[in-house]
């Protein structure tokens, strides 16, 4: 514990700044991968555990966008897009099988794919580690705002996962296809009585999910080393995320991934070997206090 | 209709029995056709973020052993190599280890192992007695604690301590022309980043008293996001920073801090960056990264090492790796060994390597040692060096004094109880 190094920083507005930034990036980036999990939780009530996946491979995605045509805007659209695709396809022709059956069943079928998957990127990218390094135009000195850095990417990164939230927020409550998902969430029989395809919604919400963990990992591209199997600890912590939110809950998933930002941004200075500790100690103080978890009962 | 079972022996039964015996008789006709091949029992890491030095770990022992079967094998027996995925994990790498040799008939073992699975891999050579030698863990407690010591274990990887005498002296003297008197260090946070890191600040203080550590960061092995870890060594405005972070875990880390622009506020000090695993993935590497030698193929600066360098990228179309060098030198060491002994047995090959030099493209003055007292290698080529973005990558390495490494060594083994 190192108490000092932590009350110093929260008197200091340079420390604060750069903290509660680094906060906000790894939460943000938790934030895109776990909403698609809570989302498909919410509409179609399954783990899907093999939702990492869908990170690694909007990764890969990006990267090759990226040395094939050099243009960052799309490749963040390739990763985005590409993994949409793969998530449709991946609910039309494998999880529909399993929605109505046993869940250790949907667990099993969702782990085989986390095998295949790290073996397919594996086999088309090599398993060696891989660098798409950062575009030119953020190629650029970080910005000091009152003393604390800020990295100009990050700044993207945060605004585009804020847009991404208040996007699902108001799609969700305002739009007319929100209302349909939400329905079909509490009531798909329903749903389905009143002539809406609930197979188009569920593959829809599928691809979704995987989309928003595919741009997770456009985004994360620049910035981290890419691996077979590089999905597998984001969603320990998007589990977090979730679990502390509440599953199913999107709003629930944004406050539960910046609580973990910044346990892990302000923990590396006050209990620098105690954060993952933290993280899951506050996990299960949560769990005990409020068992669905902090905003549990706002189901998508 | 009912089928009824006749007493006495069936005729099923008696062909059975019939090839069961055939096979006890022909059984030392096949023991004896299997002696002429020797399987060597290899786990390495061919998975995850560390896959691409496992694979050049398995071709480093390849080139060499190719050699050695087109030139007859090993006292006459064609060396045949049984190599594994440990995934990374120790746990696996021990059940492996222990697979390799009681299922797959493997006498011999190259752990080419990181330390955290290495250590795993000794209690494995330990429990069964079988020749083993660690060729990636450069973890030095793994050879200098006594109480490590077996006498079928060795290690031809380069070793923490004598990287960390050197590196600590080449520091030392840029913190003194410099002034760099506020160090942080971030290094993983396992057997080897500790030891190493440990090490490193030791020798540093020694030849730099007035060298303070403001601030450590201790990043999980294989940690996705540093973002935390660079925040807080930026917090501390430390003067120069040390870091044992290797392979993925340490291009990840200079992708996340080249953004907050820390490598232009501090002298940075990475062990395991001059190796071209690292150097050809990090797409935009900054200038004057301070590193000690892995591999590459300009140092030692010897026709030798340059055309081992070429040899083994005409063959794997890549170049070698830090890990390359130190597994292809097990089989050299092994195959000269067996030359000694005239044998390729496990206890005869460990009785003829204590103490054994060979010729070696990877050597300070063109030899390596197998040091008898503690099983481990010496002499290799050891200096360190700054970091360009393009070839030859580390243009001037300024090289370690091996009769310096050994004092030093010596004395730190007292001081640590080892001797």
């Amino acid at each position: 514990m190192d108490i000092d190094a932590l009350t110093g920083c929260l008197a200091s507005s340079a420390c604060l700044v750069t903290q509660t930034t680094s906060g906000f990036i790894i939460g943000m980036l938790l934030f895109l991968v776990a909403v698609g999990l809570t989302l498909i939780f919410g509409v179609l009530q399954v783990v899907n555990f093999s939702h990492g996946a869908f990170y690694m491979f909007g990764a890969y995605f990006a990267m090759t966008a990226y040395q094939v045509t050099g243009s960052f805007a799309l490749a963040m659209f390739c990763g985005a897009a590409g993994t949409a695709i793969l998530g449709l396809v991946f609910e039309r022709v494998f999880m529909s099988r399993v929605y109505g059956g046993d869940v250790l069943m949907q667990l099993l079928v969702c782990y085989a794919f986390v095998l295949i998957f790290d073996d397919l990127v594996r086999l088309v990218w090599g398993p060696e580690f891989r660098s798409m390094g950062m575009p030119s135009a953020f190629q650029v000195p970080p910005l000091f705002i009152a003393g604390g850095v800020v990295p100009p990417y990050y700044l993207l990164l945060i605004g585009v996962a804020l847009a991404v939230a208040a996007i699902l927020g108001v799609g969700l409550a305002r739009t007319k296809i929100g209302k349909v998902i939400r329905a079909a969430a509490h009531n798909p029989g329903m749903v389905s009585a009143l002539g809406i395809n609930t197979g188009l919604i569920y593959g829809g919400v599928f691809a979704l999910g995987g989309m928003l963990a595919g741009l997770a990992g456009a985004l994360a591209a620049p910035v981290r080393s890419l691996t077979p199997g590089m999905g597998f600890s984001v969603l320990i912590e998007s589990f977090i995320v979730t679990v502390i939110g509440g599953m199913g809950s999107i709003f629930g998933a944004l406050i539960g991934a910046l609580l973990i930002g910044m346990i892990r941004s302000y923990g590396s200075l006050g209990f620098p070997l105690f954060t993952d500790g933290m993280m899951y100690l506050f996990m299960v103080i949560v769990l005990v206090a409020r068992p669905t978890g902090l905003f549990g009962k706002e189901v998508a | 209709m009912t089928e009824t079972s006749r007493p006495g022996v069936s005729r099923r039964s008696t062909l059975a029995l019939m090839g069961a015996g055939a096979m006890t008789f022909a059984t030392p006709w096949v023991a004896r056709a299997q002696a002429k091949t020797i399987k060597i029992g290899m786990p390495t890491i061919l998975s995850g973020r560390v896959a691409q030095l496992g694979t050049s770990s398995r071709n480093g022992v390849m080139i060499e052993v190719d050699k050695i079967n087109a030139a007859g094998g090993l006292a006459g027996r064609q060396i045949e190599m049984v190599i594994r995925d440990s995934k990374g994990a120790p746990q696996e790498a021990a059940r492996v280890a222990r697979e390799l040799v009681n299922t797959d008939g493997c006498e011999l073992l190259l752990d080419a192992e990181a330390s955290s699975g290495a250590f795993a891999v000794h209690e494995v050579a330990r429990d069964l007695g079988v020749f083993c030698i660690h060729t990636n863990s450069e973890t030095s407690s793994l050879t200098a604690d006594p109480k490590q010591h077996i006498p079928n274990a060795f290690r031809t990887a380069r070793q923490g301590v004598h990287d960390s005498i050197v590196g600590g002296g080449y520091a030392a003297a840029i913190a003194k022309v410099k002034g760099l008197k506020k160090w942080a260090t971030c290094s993983p946070d396992y057997a080897y980043g500790r030891d190493t890191t440990g090490e490193f600040v030791y020798y540093l203080k020694q030849f730099a008293p007035d060298v303070e550590i403001v601030s450590d960061a201790w990043p999980k092995l294989f940690q996705p996001d540093y973002t935390e870890v660079v925040t807080k060594i930026l917090q501390a405005k430390p003067q120069a920073l040390y870091s044992a972070l290797w392979g993925g875990d340490l291009t990840s880390y200079i992708d996340q801090a080249n953004i907050y622009a820390l490598f232009s506020q501090m002298e940075v000090f990475a062990v395991n960056m001059a190796d071209y695993t690292a150097l050809t993935v990090v797409k935009n590497l900054p200038k004057g990264i301070h590193s000690g030698n892995r591999y590459i193929k300009t140092y030692p600066a010897t026709a030798e090492n340059a055309a081992w360098g070429d040899a083994y990228k005409a063959k794997y179309s890549e170049y070698p790796t830090n890990w390359s060098w130190e597994n292809a030198t097990a089989v050299m060491l092994i195959a000269e060994a067996s030359r000694k002994a005239n044998s390729a047995d496990g206890k005869k090959l460990a009785d003829a390597m204590r103490g054994l030099t060979i010729k070696s493209p990877f050597g300070a003055d063109g030899t390596v040692t197998m040091r008898a007292e503690d099983q481990t290698l010496i002499g290799y080529a050891i200096g360190w060096g700054t970091t360009i973005p393009n070839e030859p990558y580390v243009p001037e390495v300024k090289s370690g004094d091996w009769k310096q490494i050994l004092a030093l060594e010596a004395e730190w083994k007292k001081t640590k109880g080892y001797t």
